[in-house]
């Protein structure tokens, strides 16, 4: 009996912590999207209140829509977001299964090389990127973009994978290569699947920068048929006049297709665990 | 090293190239830190021109101004920069001519449609060559709420006295925040503030020249006035004025909460667009009645011709039409508050934008102190001077340390040619 | 360390060359080489060398000696490096606290609505940095008074201030916005530690009568140390290394009077320029150099010492 309550009183607990704490992080994002459908005089008069017939207005969405080809920056972002997350990860977890899998020389110093990447921030190499673009030509297409982020991405990837890949047990990767496994078999059919949820964890920290990121496809491939969404929305962001409420509906529309993304992903978290039923 | 580079990248791409649009014969694309003007380009000034160069297309493509001098200069340098760039002025314009990627204009059909003046900001120190096309200018002064001013039966100020007389008024009565201005974001503080009032003091390029000859220091009681009379701006700011940014000021004034905007003339067409009260502007107020007014007409914008460029006959022929008296009526008409910089006088249907220009018969304008030669070093006499106003509007520096410090800073690398 | 011996480690017979290893390194090495580390190494050359008249010149280690002795810049690069370190504490002593206790009570078993809570805390992740700025200056303006509407509900007011514009609060204020957006990323690589331990291992603790609270701590907390640990390093890789927060929200100029200035923002001002000020490719690539080294140092500690100390379970 007792334990039962105190178990009650637990959970409660929990959830009361959670709510609270699911309240602060989506009122800032309620706000959005609440003023996003506001004229612009109620963003600014009363930002808490919910848009009424008065306050009602769909003209950022409207102004969205009209200037530019929206729909296909949406298309540019996510091939770009998903072929990027797609490279990062394979190539990603198969160097950081070498690395945490095999002993060679150099095994250290090729660790900490490959995660020099986190510690400079790549915009620094800019021109050199830029000038490599252009003599590969490249320049405006998607492909130049999806380079540049998978060897964005890589150094993370790594970094994180490699740790969870050091907790899969040795007794079981042992056991396949005396069934014959290739290493190659071991790491697609053993290995992969065990680390799944560190995948995903990786796949949604890839995915977040890119999708958010404007520098590189302002600089290499701003031509209208390849612009992504972010870029698209700082049409709005003026010299003097900022159209909030264009840049509050192109940025809504854009948390969309990451939350869907980031919806899948963190479903391979709970997967993973059930699958680890081969262990 | 590039060729390794060049090497490994053809060697790591693994799809074509996919949507790369090329060039047609004569197409022309404009680098522009202009979001806001993108559809009075699209709609207006381009179509005005392929209507009489057809063959020529041309592209405005705008940027968020923030990455607008980063973004261009990577390109720039990396050659994928469009053909015609939209020039700062002075300094920053003048490194790009420096660094051979804007080509000299002296020879492009109608230069000569600009006074030395105008060109001033595009011309390299020994006034020989001048490369960019001057566009527009713009001028400082206060904007008011017309409805306000009646209310209260106030009159427009013209000398400091009655300015602070009449933010005191306004105060009072308590209807209205006396002036709509934040220093969070710095660049008002000192663009709507110590550069706007500032030239009454220093008399305008009198003593901008003097500063940039060395015989007038930072710290001369001319420079350090203005901000004294800042010092005294703060109690008639909104609540919170720390935190105040920009836009937050715009709208304050728009939605017709506070009773003066100290301003630029570009915000004419956005007030315009958003305010329901009619609108009057009046010039920084002078010290004593009688006294010469100055007014700071700064030019702020024009366009160059990348060096290069795919099309540079394309491109000249489009600045030769940016050079004429008929794009300076339609750019001046479309965008007002952006002053046309063109010798043939234009012809402005704007009232607001009118009264503004009108004040150049009587006050003598000069540009932004920290704009030409004692701008171009470390650090920045521009964004020291941003971040001091602030401080002595916020009121955690005093206006003679404000001065020593900019003064400081100068001297650290500017030596005036003796 | 539990990096126990592979057979072919051990194997008596002269090892071949093992193939698969390069197989599995080599498109990550040469992406990241060609895209990456060439064009830095690029950059950072610029560090060695600085214009004069025009003309590029090898100088050496002038630049660095400038960066310290010059009064001026010194004190901006020991202010943002100062600012950084606290940055960098509140992200230690407040997000990931926060990630770890979210993660924890996630994970508790048969918990109903997880995924939503574990969806919904992760949203300002996601968000742009755009947003993000936009919408909490709103919140916390003076003017349109979200915060101080809010405040006065509850009979606060008189505590409200103008946060973002004082120099002394600007910087913590920032950094907790900070917080909110980032406390995700630990979540969710916590909870995927939490539920990478097996059942059998709880189960075992169970029947030694180790639940609850002293469970997290005698039984999870060690097995989730190494996550904890990276979780550490990737918060201190990703403060020394930010800029796009201080950025929307205080500007390039990270005022007020620089209380918000950090190392991404005084490299960028320097290497990029800002409005009238023109960049400086060799004292940003300087400021850059220095700024890897710090970050080379923190990541050098972590890998050598930290990490190897650590001890890993395998399951």
């Amino acid at each position: 009996m007792a334990t039962a309550r105190t178990s009650y009183l637990r959970t409660g607990l929990i959830h009361l912590a959670l709510i609270s704490y699911t309240l602060i992080a989506l009122f800032p994002v309620f706000l959005t999207l609440v003023n996003s459908f506001k004229t612009r005089n109620a963003i600014f008069r009363e930002p808490m209140a919910i848009p009424t017939p008065s306050t009602f207005s769909l003209v950022g969405y409207e102004t969205v829509l009209k200037q530019g080809d929206f729909i296909g920056y949406f298309q540019n972002s996510l091939i770009v977001t998903v072929v990027s997350i797609a490279l990062v990860l394979l190539f990603g977890a198969m160097a950081a299964f070498a690395l945490s899998e095999y002993r060679f020389r150099g095994n250290l110093l090729m660790g900490l090389y490959l995660a020099l990447g986190i510690m400079i921030p790549i915009r620094l190499g800019t021109v050199a990127i830029l000038q490599g673009v252009v003599a590969a030509g490249l320049v405006n297409t998607l492909t130049a973009l999806v380079l540049v982020y998978t060897a964005q991405g890589l150094p993370l990837a790594i970094f994180i994978l490699s740790e969870f890949m050091r907790t899969v047990s040795d007794d079981l990767k042992n056991a396949g290569r005396i069934d014959g496994l290739s290493e190659y078999a071991i790491f697609f059919r053993l290995v992969l699947p065990l680390v799944r949820p560190a995948m995903a964890t990786v796949a949604v920290f890839t995915m977040i920068p890119i999708w958010n990121d404007l520098w590189f496809p302002l600089i290499l491939a701003p031509g209208e048929a390849t612009k992504t969404v972010t870029l698209g929305a700082q049409m709005f962001i003026g010299q003097f006049v900022t159209n909030w409420n264009a840049v509050l509906s192109a940025l809504s529309l854009a948390i969309l297709p990451v939350l869907v993304l980031y919806v899948i992903f963190s479903r391979q978290l709970i997967r993973g665990i059930t699958s680890g039923a081969v262990k | 090293m590039t060729r390794l580079l060049k090497g490994m990248l053809l060697a790591t791409t693994m799809f074509a190239p996919a949507g790369a649009v090329l060039a047609q014969d004569a197409s022309l694309t404009i680098e522009s830190w202009r979001n806001d003007d993108l559809s009075i380009w699209q709609e207006k000034l381009i179509p005005a021109f392929e209507a009489k160069n057809p063959g020529i297309k041309v592209t405005f493509a705008p940027m968020a101004p923030t990455e607008y001098n980063s973004a261009v200069n990577a390109k720039l340098e990396a050659g994928t920069a469009g053909d015609l760039i939209t020039c700062r002025p002075f300094d920053l314009s003048l490194a790009m001519f420096q660094k051979g990627q804007l080509a000299p204009l002296n020879d492009l059909d109608g230069i000569k449609n600009f006074s030395d003046t105008a060109k001033s900001a595009w011309t390299t120190d020994d006034g020989k060559t001048t490369f960019c096309v001057p566009m527009a200018s713009v001028i400082h002064g206060f904007i008011y709420n017309k409805k306000a001013f009646e209310e209260l039966k106030v009159e427009v100020p013209k000398t400091e006295d009655e300015f602070f007389a009449l933010l005191d008024k306004i105060k009072a009565d308590g209807t209205y925040i006396p002036m709509a201005m934040g220093t969070k974001d710095q660049w008002e503080a000192a663009t709507m503030g110590y550069y706007n009032i500032g030239p009454n003091d220093w008399k305008g390029e009198e003593g901008r020249k003097a500063l940039i000859a060395g015989t007038q220091k930072l710290t001369d009681a001319d420079w350090v006035e203005p901000y004294k009379t800042l010092a005294k701006w703060k109690p008639y700011l909104g609540d919170g004025f720390e935190a105040q940014t920009y836009p937050d000021s715009q709208n304050l004034f728009t939605l017709g909460r506070a009773a003066i905007y100290p301003a630029g003339s570009w915000e004419i067409a956005p007030f315009k667009a958003q305010a329901d009260f009619e609108m009057g502007a009046f010039p920084p107020p002078v010290k004593k009645a009688g006294d010469t007014c100055y007014i700071s007409d700064h030019n702020d914008i024009g366009i160059g011709l990348n060096a290069k460029g795919k099309n540079p006959e394309a491109a000249k022929k489009f600045l030769a039409w940016v050079a004429s008296p008929e794009f300076a009526t339609l750019y001046a008409n479309s965008l007002p508050g952006f002053f046309s910089l063109n010798s043939t006088a234009v012809k402005m249907e704007d009232p607001l934008a009118q009264e503004f220009v009108s004040w150049r018969q009587n006050c003598k304008p000069t540009i932004r102190p920290s704009a030409a030669i004692v701008g171009r070093g470390q650090p920045n006499l521009d964004l020291e001077m941003w971040r001091v106003s602030a401080n002595v509007i916020n009121g955690t520096q005093t206006p003679e340390q404000a001065a020593e410090e900019t003064q400081k800073g100068l001297d650290s690398w500017y030596k005036p040619a003796k | 360390m539990s990096e126990a011996d592979n057979p072919s480690d051990l194997a008596p017979i002269k090892r071949p060359f093992r193939w698969h290893i390069l197989v599995f390194l080599a498109p990550a090495f040469l992406v990241y080489t060609a895209i990456m580390i060439l064009p830095l190494i690029e950059t950072l050359r610029l560090s060695l060398y600085n214009l004069v008249d025009g003309q590029t010149v090898f100088v050496g280690l002038t630049n660095f000696i400038t960066l310290f002795s010059d009064p001026r810049l010194s004190a901006s690069f020991w202010n943002a490096l100062g600012n950084n370190l606290i940055f960098f504490v509140i992200h230690m002593l407040v997000q990931n606290p926060v990630g770890i206790a979210l993660a924890a009570m996630l994970s508790v078993s048969k918990l109903r609505f997880a995924t939503f809570y574990r969806t919904a805390i992760f949203v300002p992740t996601l968000l742009s940095f755009v947003i993000v700025g936009f919408i909490w200056k709103l919140i916390l303006s003076p003017i349109w008074g979200i915060a101080p509407g809010m405040m006065d509900w509850v009979g606060l007011k008189w505590a409200f201030a103008p946060w973002l514009g004082k120099s002394e609060s600007a910087l913590i204020t920032v950094s907790l916005i900070s917080v909110w957006q980032y406390v995700g990323i630990p979540m969710m690589l916590i909870y995927a530690a939490l539920l990478n331990i097996p059942d059998e291992v709880l189960e075992a603790a169970e029947c030694d009568g180790i639940t609850g609270w002293s469970q997290f701590w005698k039984i999870k907390l060690p097995l989730i140390l190494p996550s904890i640990g990276i979780i550490s390093i990737l918060t201190f890789v990703g403060n020394f290394n930010a800029f796009d927060l201080i950025y929307t929200v205080q500007g390039a100029l990270a005022g007020p009077d620089g209380s918000t200035d950090i190392l991404g923002t005084l490299l960028y001002r320097t290497f990029f320029g800002f409005q009238n000020q023109m960049g400086d490719r060799s004292m940003g690539a300087t400021i850059a150099t220095v700024m890897f080294l710090i970050i080379l140092a923190g990541v050098s500690l972590y890998l050598f010492v930290i990490q190897r100390r650590m001890r890993r379970y395998q399951f």
